[in-house]
């Protein structure tokens, strides 16, 4: 099913994807590379070179690209290890839920009747609780790690893996193969994970992206806060937070950082569109 | 349609019951709360003083029916951090946050109902293609970010707002636009689907047969269809919106439920932070109830599912 003949043909021609996928290729690569690449330790601190501003600035040397953060650490090593943390977050939390959220999704999908009537009440009562406060007040309760925003993300966020794997196992739930792989004995979990699974995977895969991409800007919003990864870690989000008080008199502390989250939240929201209508164009709101 | 009213009613109760059992449990099971009201190098037999006074020895299930009779009689309990009845405390700040997220939404509809309507008409053209890219670099954006942008924009270079605080209508309007742009997306898309769906139909063709003006085909025809969906998105995004407000109340310092939810939160104000999770929850799901009743009302087909 996924390789089907002239799919490659038909992700070239898909812009959506291609530019998207090249953009979020680069950002793992830097994050993959990072020890490598970065220029400095970023956790190095060289007091008499703080505030330095990036190259373009008058007062900017190449020495720094990027410049300095206001403990003399080097901004770009910062925010090139900072993509690790944002791409961890992401695919750890989407991993996560996304395990509760099919699981769910998928057992109300193929039975329907209480079990689907008890996983829509759950879907309904996560949905109504807001997540960024519930996350923030875990967060204050246990404690700030990034381990922490990871587990309480990743319990937070299957809602909608739950809802979309709902409704694509329903579809699927009668087809002919289905009701073979029943007719010829085989248990539960095996048409479950057999049959029904490869089948939602294009809608699986889709969710995931545009839920990485919301647990990422939630992992900065919650660092901003104070609430999420702890310094020194150069969460993109919290690099914005120590640089707040900077801003006025230098921009860049902010801006980079917050260039860098939105780049990266646009590559994968525009590959995650451009992948549903690849794989799923039924599914398009 | 009394009936249908009726189900989803009792569901509406059933999930806020739930969620005051998520909120009592989370804040139980997550640390001893009469440690954290003791404070810190606090004293043993303090601390078993307090969770004689307070009850914190008696089973789960007890605690929680009792702090769901005072709940529900209005009595949140004792702010730890500010020392007065919590309820008051948070009443208060409710009207702030209600009022920005009502404008937000406001100002969300006020840009996704035009540029919706516009992708539509013009589709596949260049105009539906930035709007399109407008709505994806928007929920790009981190709303802190953003709201940090708007504070250069508007107080450090044009001298125009506060940069927080609250108290006047120029307060509010920073916070309306940071949390609002954020809505927005969601409408414009849905805006831009109904509408396609709604040109193509049979009575915009005769509205254009009989030689109506456009203008008043699609916007007296057709959109007045188009935004049926919109109502129940309205309902919906307002209890993100309302979710959204801790985020940026707290950066403009605007004195609403939010900020005070983060303030808690930072303080280690167990009672109100659970009361202001629970309000927001019992409104969301109240949002929820009315958009289902709503669009019952106004599509008969729902009713009967």
């Amino acid at each position: 099913m996924i390789a089907a003949p002239g799919l490659w043909r038909r992700v070239w021609k898909n812009k959506a994807v291609v530019v998207g996928g090249a953009l979020l290729l680069l950002i793992v690569f830097i994050a993959l590379a990072a020890p490598w690449i970065a220029p400095y330790d970023p956790y190095g601190q060289d007091l008499a070179n703080r505030n330095v501003p990036p190259f373009w600035y008058e007062q900017g040397s190449w020495l720094h690209p990027l410049g300095t953060d206001p403990l003399g650490r080097d901004y770009m090593s910062r925010l090139f290890y900072g993509a690790r943390i944002s791409l961890l977050i992401g695919i750890s939390v989407a991993i996560i839920s996304g395990l509760i959220g099919t699981t769910m999704g998928m057992l109300a999908g193929y039975f329907g009747g209480k079990t689907d009537m008890l996983v829509s009440f759950m879907v309904t009562t996560r949905l109504s609780m807001p997540v960024i406060l519930v996350a923030l007040a875990t967060v204050a309760l246990v404690g700030g790690s990034l381990w922490v925003v990871i587990m309480v993300l990743g319990l937070l966020k299957w809602d909608r893996f739950a809802v979309v794997m709902r409704s694509a196992t329903q579809q699927v739930r009668s087809l002919d193969y289905v009701a073979a792989a029943q007719a010829a004995g085989a248990s539960t979990a095996r048409v479950l994970l057999g049959e029904v699974l490869p089948n939602v995977m294009p809608h699986l895969i889709v969710v995931a992206t545009l839920e990485a991409a919301s647990a990422i800007l939630l992992e900065a919003a919650l660092s901003f806060l104070g609430l999420g990864v702890q310094p020194p870690l150069p969460s993109w989000g919290l690099m914005i937070s120590e640089a707040k008080s900077y801003m006025f008199f230098s921009f860049w502390l902010i801006a980079l950082p917050g260039a860098a989250l939105a780049i990266l939240i646009f590559a994968i929201n525009l590959a995650g569109d451009g992948l549903r209508d690849l794989l799923a164009p039924e599914g398009r709101a | 349609m009394g009936g249908y009213i009726l189900k989803r009613l009792g569901l509406a109760i059933a999930v806020a019951l739930a969620v005051s059992m998520i909120a009592f449990l989370l804040l139980r099971l997550s640390g001893d709360p009469a440690i954290a009201i003791a404070g810190e190098g606090a004293r043993s037999e303090d601390i078993e003083l307090i969770r004689k006074t307070y009850g914190f020895d008696r089973p789960l299930p007890v605690q929680y029916v009792e702090w769901l009779g005072r709940t529900l009689r209005g009595d949140f309990g004792e702010s730890i951090y500010f020392k007065t009845a919590a309820a008051p405390l948070i009443f208060a700040k409710l009207e702030t946050t209600m009022v920005l997220g009502l404008l937000s939404l406001a100002f969300a509809l006020a840009i996704s109902i035009p540029l919706g309507v516009m992708a539509a008409v013009y589709r596949n053209s260049w105009i539906d293609r930035l709007c399109l890219a407008l709505a994806v670099l928007g929920q790009a954006l981190p709303n802190f970010f953003f709201a940090l942008l708007l504070i250069m924009l508007f107080s450090i270079s044009l001298r125009w707002l506060p940069v927080s605080g609250s108290g006047t209508w120029q307060h509010f309007v920073m916070p309306t636009i940071a949390l609002g742009y954020y809505a927005a997306p969601a409408f414009m898309r849905l805006i831009r689907a109904g509408m396609i769906e709604v040109l193509e139909a049979d009575y915009i063709r005769t509205a254009r047969a009989k030689g109506l003006p456009a203008g008043k085909v699609i916007f007296k025809h057709a959109l007045r269809n188009a935004v049926v969906p919109v109502v129940a998105l309205a309902a919906v995004q307002l209890g993100f919106l309302l979710g959204g407000s801790v985020v940026i109340e707290t950066i403009f310092a605007l004195d609403g439920l939010g900020y005070l939810a983060y303030q808690s939160i930072t303080f280690k104000d167990f009672p109100v932070m659970q009361s202001i999770v629970l309000l927001l929850s019992v409104i969301y799901v109240v949002l929820t109830l009315a958009s289902d009743i709503a669009n019952a009302w106004l599509d008969p087909r729902i009713r009967v599912a």
